[in-house]
């Protein structure tokens, strides 16, 4: 019966509780968003690169050669001469290396130049390596590895063809429709932005930009696949480079040294750190979110206690004709914390459904504009915590009305005072 | 009304109440009703009825004095005792809005034996029998009671007092929403019940040409100089 009573008392005002709902759904889901958010972008962010000690690019500030050689996200200013990058890896100390070349792309998704090394030193979240799910590795000049996310986008099999589009906007007007790919091989999902990149060989970015200069075709001069194999298609530049050294003691020697490389202006960074810096300048940010979303869910919360309150004069002669049909004021008190924790619970569970439709649509979105990988799962410790804070909250403040429907009982007694 | 010797109803010794010491004070010397008796209570507004009504549905605890509703000592009895009390030896009902608009008539009529801890299967056959007793067909009782006229809504509220088989029925002016018609068989069915179910009445209300109905009647004016026994 109590439960009932406050089912139909609620139904009763469904105008006022309708607004009521909605604003703490759309509190809450910004709550438990906000803190989703944190918590996958954190997972998203640490373990895009892994077991890389050092990144190299053209002088720039670290975050943005961070950005745009591991996140793809925006350009590199400059690039760096393929004799620069073939005397420094000659450095005794360096054990490995992967050459990035950017700066064309397929339908939206970033195409990266690189050779066969990448495949066997590239390592993401806990030193996992890249593992191909179908094909192979690219042998040939005009072969492609696919990264899971595109292959499944766009529908792509192996040994379908496709053609790259220079520059890297979604929507290109200058395509290199002369010289099409064929997919030997698709990778296995990472989580990481390696997902939505499509791999060829450093030959073969430079093949297909043979008859190009500054950015557009040579007019005149087309060069066909065949005629291009046949030139010499040793690059000359390339945007980036991962290194992995023999010791971990001599990063910063090495940095040193690249930072200090007189031929042309480089710069070298340590991953980590770059991480470290980049989520303490995003953490911060969402913290302050956080702190925003807690007090946007305070005033829907008050709000909520407001129009109970509101609520309570219009319910005097409810709570008389409950008190002489033989109510005790505690029952009352308990009728109030009951309708509040419902509305409270039912947007909950509103605010998790509404969180998961948008987490579910905007996440291809997240991951194309941002490289952020955000998981689906909303339901996990930290969001229950907060849901038992929310019904806390809610309880507590709800003692206010309830409290006022308690000592109104005990002082009005039967009569109903205007 | 009944001539059996057993406990009376309603007994009030020395009772006396007031807000603040020195101001206006209700005060009743002795009062004694037996069971099944009906009892007209004529007063103006400001007199005090409702804090009589108040006192002996044990809303409100008296200053001083003794009140026995069915022998048990109301005035002996925790807050939360009188409650369960009320809920199972007094029904009241009111002027109007009697109901709780958003419940069915069948759940409003319930309430009273909610309160009393009675079993809702074992309560809902009687509620029925009782509604349609008085005048409520079937088909009204699953209506929500805010669909109802003024007349029925009284009847509603008199099953819902009568459902759990009170000592004591406590009607504050509940006829004075309806017409002339409409009160009398209003009254007529309230006392018709009352008898049935051997519960006693007492009825408060400045109308007095409802004097007619009641063989025991007692001027708010007079409870000062004090009350003869019944």
């Amino acid at each position: 019966m109590l439960m009932k009573l406050a089912r139909l008392s609620l139904w009763n005002r469904r105008g006022t509780v309708l607004m009521t709902w909605l604003s703490l759904t759309i509190s809450i889901a910004l709550l438990l968003g906000i803190d989703h958010l944190r918590t996958e972008a954190k997972n998203s962010f640490t373990s895009t690169v892994s077991g890389t000690d050092l990144i190299v690019g053209a002088r720039s500030g670290q975050l943005n050669l961070l950005l745009y050689s591991v996140f793809r996200i925006g350009n590199a200013t400059a690039n760096i001469s393929w004799p620069s990058y073939q005397r420094i890896i000659k450095h005794p100390q360096i054990a490995w290396s992967i050459p990035i070349a950017l700066g064309d792309s397929h339908r939206g998704y970033r195409v990266m130049g690189t050779n066969t090394d990448y495949f066997s030193h590239y390592r993401y979240a806990n030193s996992q390596r890249l593992t191909l799910a179908q094909g192979q590795p690219f042998n040939g000049v005009f072969e492609a590895v696919l990264g899971a996310e595109v292959a499944l986008k766009l529908g792509y099999q192996l040994n379908e063809q496709i053609t790259l589009s220079h520059g890297v906007g979604a929507v290109s007007f200058s395509q290199h429709k002369d010289k099409p790919f064929t997919v030997v091989g698709i990778l296995a999902r990472t989580g990481t932005p390696v997902d939505q990149t499509v791999h060829v060989s450093l030959e073969a970015i430079e093949a297909i930009h043979l008859d190009w200069q500054q950015g557009a075709p040579i007019p005149g001069r087309q060069l066909s696949a065949e005629q291009a194999l046949a030139q010499d298609l040793t690059p000359k530049s390339i945007t980036a480079f991962m290194l992995g050294l023999n010791s971990r003691m001599a990063t910063f020697t090495v940095q040193r040294q690249i930072n200090a490389y007189k031929n042309e202006p480089l710069t070298a960074i340590l991953p980590g750190v770059a991480l470290a810096e980049l989520w303490q300048m995003l953490g911060m940010v969402e913290n302050l979110l956080l702190l925003i979303s807690l007090l946007v869910l305070l005033a829907a919360l008050v709000g909520m206690i407001t129009t109970i309150l509101a609520s309570m004069k219009e319910r005097q002669r409810e709570m008389a004709i409950l008190r002489a049909a033989g109510a005790h004021p505690w029952y009352l008190f308990v009728l109030i914390q009951l309708e509040v924790l419902l509305i409270t619970l039912l947007s909950m569970l509103s605010a998790a459904a509404v969180l998961w439709l948008a987490l579910f649509a905007l996440q291809d979105t997240l991951a194309a504009e941002f490289g952020l990988f955000i998981g689906l799962n909303i339901i996990k410790l930290t969001s229950v915590y907060w849901a038992a804070a929310v019904l806390l909250l809610a309880a507590l403040l709800a003692t206010l009305p309830a409290l006022l429907a308690y000592r109104r009982a005990l002082s009005d007694g039967l009569a109903i005072r205007l | 009304m009944t001539d059996k010797p057993k406990i009376p109803a309603i007994e009030l010794k020395q009772l006396r109440f007031f807000y603040q010491p020195g101001s206006w004070q209700l005060y009743i010397p002795e009062l004694v009703l037996s069971r099944g008796a009906h009892l007209f209570v004529r007063g103006a507004s400001g007199s005090g009825k409702t804090t009589l009504l108040n006192l002996l549905s044990g809303i409100t605890r008296p200053v001083s004095g003794e009140l026995y509703i069915n022998g048990q000592a109301l005035h002996q009895l925790s807050s939360s005792a009188r409650d369960s009390l009320r809920a199972r030896q007094i029904g009241v009902v009111f002027q109007q809005l009697n109901l709780i608009p958003y419940l069915s008539v069948l759940d409003n009529a319930l309430l009273s034996s909610h309160f009393a801890g009675q079993s809702r299967s074992a309560s809902v056959e009687r509620a029925r029998q009782l509604l349609c007793r008085l005048g409520l067909a079937e088909h009204l009782h699953w209506q929500t009671a805010a669909t109802l006229s003024v007349g029925q809504q009284q009847r509603v509220a008199i099953a819902r007092a009568l459902l759990p088989k009170p000592a004591l029925l406590i009607a504050d002016e509940p006829t004075s929403a309806l017409d002339s018609d409409n009160r009398d068989a209003f009254m007529r069915v309230l006392l018709a019940e009352a008898d049935a179910t051997g519960c006693t009445v007492i009825f408060v209300s400045h109308d007095q040409s409802l004097k007619q109905y009641f063989q025991l009647q007692l001027d708010m004016q007079q409870l000062a100089q004090g009350v003869q026994p019944c």
